[in-house]
């Protein structure tokens, strides 16, 4: 059994990498929570940010916050086009499964044209930096990405919850002909919906490009687990899916601890299938 | 049998026997290697469609059971010292039994269709993955096949592999086939479409689903036990491939999933693709070009090419002579009066949903012959009450019973066997299946005559009705063996659906009787999106009868109706009662209810609140009151 100082800091660093998993898994709940499309291809724009934020950062120099500043407006387009071809052809959920899935293949293969399958690492001034609380270091980059999603998980439940938009966008998810008769504006509001998926998947890049390592095959390393937490985190719900992230986060960084590195996949996956099968209320 | 019918049987016999042999011919490896990835790619995707394409749960955890055989012919022939051959049923059961295992908890759970079952599969690839990469299984080195003898069937080792790659491929194909033109695939197609229904209709979906689910994996291990030798070196990078999922669904959805020989064709057309691009040196290129090809085949081709095709010959092709319908015997006016015999006892039946009690304590009995007429106010318990007694619903407490026999806990296709039919209050069809489609299952898995639960009075009240038209080969309508309640075993024995002894011709005969019955003659081929609501309701009513039910369990069949298809609905009822049958109908057209009825059972809040002759319960101030306000009660 490894040392309280090193579970510690495992579940300080699982905490904090579950922010990442949060941050992946808010766009992909709204949009399959609320418009029922489930976009497999937010990984992929998540890398693409990523590897942008690289580009513009080693090529040119760009500070990362410029660079995604740029980044998750271009996000936000990308976001409605997408929207624009599943309105037009009325694609279902499943259709939209494999459609996103063929959009994250695609934007795979035009990285490693790009950028090569080699690995690459943004070093900034950032990268090492760490806070000393006691016994236990907390990376500065991983902090604010928890702080960022934290804000932007709150942000949007207040914005589901307390707005006009927010709660004809959860009317029309539950019943859009009904929605429609009392006047929301559906289609609009899907529109709106999708950018704001995408444009997360733009702020979710920056970090990726910041605290991770790149390579177009790391696109489909989160696929599973991001799954998994925007299940448990209950579709459509993003401070869920941040809670559920840094639940997961934490499980599989103790497991690493306790276990081995390598069992680290089957943790969320258990939890995962524990859930699915416990069916809880809240689910 | 004739010459003509056998040419064609023989020429593919030929054919696969030719197929099985050009190894002998020597020629390079690089066809016998094509084309056993061509064969490995067809048996693949059309084992996922086994359950995917034929039963709608889309799994993206094909690579699981895949792997699984990988692993298990791996392990046991380098570890274990094995003869590669002995190793391949082994190949196929573990994963068969694994797919068992993860069906059996699933399957159970209503809200875990569509995509949360296609992600739950795939987190069970992860899963297996992972604990065979850190296990003594592969133990993160990856495993060396070169040492594993190759038994010599043909003159070179890829030979040998193409053969093994061929014969997997047609057994896939058999079973396929087999599957589409058994009960097992006409259940699966019903599931596909709606799942409830088709356990209401008799459809066993718990054993169906299990029985493909397990089909389906246990091929894909055999295929994986193959693919073993052919790969040579196996990692769990390489084996628990997203690419393995990906291709699988693509072929399938590409060429049809729901066609016996639409996935074969999709992967015949995809792995040329691909090979052409991977010996060009476009790998990379040949996957943006093969999603490319998936996104255009969803959008524009969503049903896949094989029903496109056969869609476009349909409408380029004459509709075909069809043999005149079966006579419809005239229909003699009640000939059976309501006699003394209890058929549905229902007591203290309750129902909670979470803290709404939707039945609190009914007790009710119905009389052989009788027709009952159900009414109450919205949310008075009504169609919970159907829904109760055929088993839609499990029970809170109480019982219920049908002729004595207890139903109150048993699967809804059991009490369907046992003659227990109802019809929806909005139809609920089998969207892609034809009126005569829709029919012929009812008819498939309705009442069991044979069942070992047979009632006093034997047959089904309907079923000397049935008998008056003729029935080729002496009429066998009792098939007593066990053995024919196994799906499995239907399909070993015939080719064409059947249900217990009958022939599909017969089951096709009664089937289009009660579609000239129920006034729908002419729509055979229709699908449901092309009849207008009447006539969904009386393909309800169709379905329904052709189960040739004891009980029939209407819900609201007259809602939405004209005044004349009002009418002419309520004389249905007529002929269908002086058939034998007893009815309870859900009604709220006050004229039906007293015209039909020969008693009537006022619910409220749950409980009976009266019953009896239908004047006397329509004068009663107490009723009166629950309807329409204490004011109007005087």
């Amino acid at each position: 059994m490894p040392s309280a100082t090193l579970l510690g800091q495992a579940l300080i660093s699982g905490v904090l990498a579950g922010g990442l998993y949060g941050l992946l898994a808010m766009g992909l709940s709204l949009s399959w929570g609320l418009l029922r499309l489930v976009n497999l291809s937010h990984f992929a724009l998540a890398f693409l940010a990523a590897y942008l934020v690289y580009e513009l950062g080693t090529s040119y120099h760009v500070a990362p916050w410029w660079s995604a500043a740029m980044i998750v407006p271009a996000m936000f387009g990308i976001g409605v086009a997408q929207h624009w071809l599943f309105d037009k052809f009325r694609v279902n959920e499943l259709a939209s499964l494999l459609i996103t899935f063929s959009f994250a293949v695609i934007l795979e293969v035009g990285i490693q044209l790009y950028w090569t399958a080699d690995f690459r690492r943004y070093e900034t001034e950032y990268s090492t930096k760490s806070i000393k609380a006691g016994a236990f270091f907390i990376p500065v980059l991983d902090l604010t990405l928890c702080i960022v999603a934290g804000l932007l998980a709150w942000g949007t439940w207040l914005w589901l919850r307390r707005t006009y938009v927010g709660k004809a966008l959860r009317a029309a998810a539950e019943d859009p002909g009904i929605a429609a008769a009392y006047g929301v504006d559906h289609k609009r509001l899907a529109y709106l919906l999708s950018g704001i998926g995408a444009g997360y998947a733009g702020i979710a890049g920056t970090f990726i490009a910041l605290i991770a390592t790149l390579a177009p095959a790391e696109i489909w390393a989160y696929l599973g687990v991001v799954f998994a937490v925007v299940i448990i985190g209950r579709l459509g719900n993003p401070l869920g899916a941040l809670l559920a992230g840094l639940l997961i986060g934490a499980s599989e960084s103790l497991a690493m601890a306790v276990l081995a590195p390598a069992w680290a996949p089957v943790v969320s996956f258990s939890v995962l299938i524990v859930i699915l099968l416990w069916d809880p209320e809240w689910l | 049998m004739n010459a003509a019918r056998d040419l064609p049987r023989l020429g593919a016999v030929l054919a696969i026997g030719a197929m099985a042999l050009l190894p002998m011919a020597r020629l390079p490896a690089f066809y016998d290697s094509f084309l056993y990835l061509v064969f490995f790619w067809i048996s693949l995707s059309t084992s996922w469609a086994l359950l995917s394409g034929f039963a709608g749960y889309f799994s993206l955890g094909h690579a699981a059971f895949f792997g699984l055989g990988v692993y298990v012919t791996a392990d046991l022939t380098t570890k274990f010292g094995w003869p590669f051959l002995a190793t391949l049923p082994v190949a196929a059961a573990l994963p068969a039994l694994l797919a068992l295992g993860i069906g059996a908890i699933v399957f159970r759970l209503r809200r875990l269709r569509g995509e949360l079952f296609a992600l739950l599969t795939l987190s069970v690839t992860f899963v297996i993955a992972t604990i065979i990469l850190n296990t003594p299984i592969d133990g993160g080195g990856g495993i060396f096949m070169s040492a594993v003898p190759l038994p010599d069937l043909m003159p070179t080792p890829t030979g040998t592999i193409y053969l093994l790659g061929f014969v997997l491929c047609v057994i896939t194909l058999l079973i396929a086939w087999k599957v589409v033109h058994s009960r097992l695939g006409m259940g699966l197609f019903a599931i596909h479409d709606d799942e409830d229904v088709a356990e209401a209709k008799g459809v066993p979906t718990l054993r169906y689903k299990l029985t493909a689910f397990a089909l389906s994996a246990g091929i894909a291990g055999a295929v994986g036990g193959v693919h073993a030798m052919y790969v040579g070196f196996i990692t769990t990078s390489g084996i628990f491939e997203l690419t393995v999922p990906l291709y699988v669904v693509l072929m399938s959805v590409l060429g049809g999933a729901r066609s016996w020989f639409g996935p074969a064709i999709g992967a015949t057309v995809i792995t040329t693709l691909l090979y052409a691009f991977i010996s060009g040196g476009e790998a990379m290129v040949g996957r943006a070009i093969v999603a490319v090809i998936l996104i255009s085949a969803i959008l524009w081709l969503p049903e896949g090419f094989v029903p496109a095709v056969k869609q476009w010959l349909a409408r380029h092709r004459r509709a075909p002579a069809r043999a005149p319908l079966a006579e419809v015997a005239p229909v003699v006016p009640a000939a059976r009066p309501v006699s003394d015999t209890v058929l549905l006892q229902v007591r203290g039946a309750t129902k909670r949903f979470g803290g709404l009690q939707a039945l609190g304590g009914v007790d009710l009995d119905v009389r052989q012959g009788e027709i009952l007429g159900l009414v109450g106010p919205n949310g008075s318990g009504k169609t919970t009450l159907i829904n109760v007694v055929s088993g839609f619903y499990p029970l809170t407490s109480g019982s219920v019973s049908v002729a004595g026999v207890e139903i109150g806990h048993l699967p809804a296709h059991e009490i369907a066997r046992r003659g227990v039919a109802r019809t929806y209050q909005i139809p609920r069809p089998f969207v892609n299946m034809t009126v005569l489609e829709n029919v012929v299952l009812a008819a498939t898995f309705g009442m069991e005559d044979s069942s070992p639960f047979r009632w006093g009075g034997g047959a089904s009240p309907l079923s000397h009705f049935v008998r008056k038209w003729p029935i080729r080969d002496g009429g066998v309508m009792d098939d007593s063996s066990d053995a024919a309640h196994d799906p499995s075993v239907g399909v070993k024995r015939r080719h064409l659906p059947r249900r217990r002894g009958r022939k599909a011709s017969e089951i096709r005969d009664e089937a289009l009787h009660w579609i000239g019955f129920t006034g729908l003659a002419g729509k055979e081929d229709v699908l449901p999106a092309g009849l207008n609501l009447h006539e969904r309701k009386f393909l309800e009513l169709a379905r329904a009868l052709a189960a040739r039910p004891k009980l029939l369990l209407l819900d609201e069949v007259l809602s939405g109706l004209n005044p004349a298809e009002v009418d002419n609905a309520i004389r249905l009822v007529r002929a269908i009662r002086a058939q034998g049958a007893t009815i309870v109908f859900v009604e709220h057209l006050m004229r039906a209810v007293v015209e039909l009825s020969d008693r009537v059972a006022v619910l409220n809040e749950g409980r009976l609140f009266a019953l009896g002759a239908p004047r006397d319960v329509m004068r009663d101030p107490r009723v009166v009151s629950i309807y329409l306000g204490k004011a109007y009660a005087a």
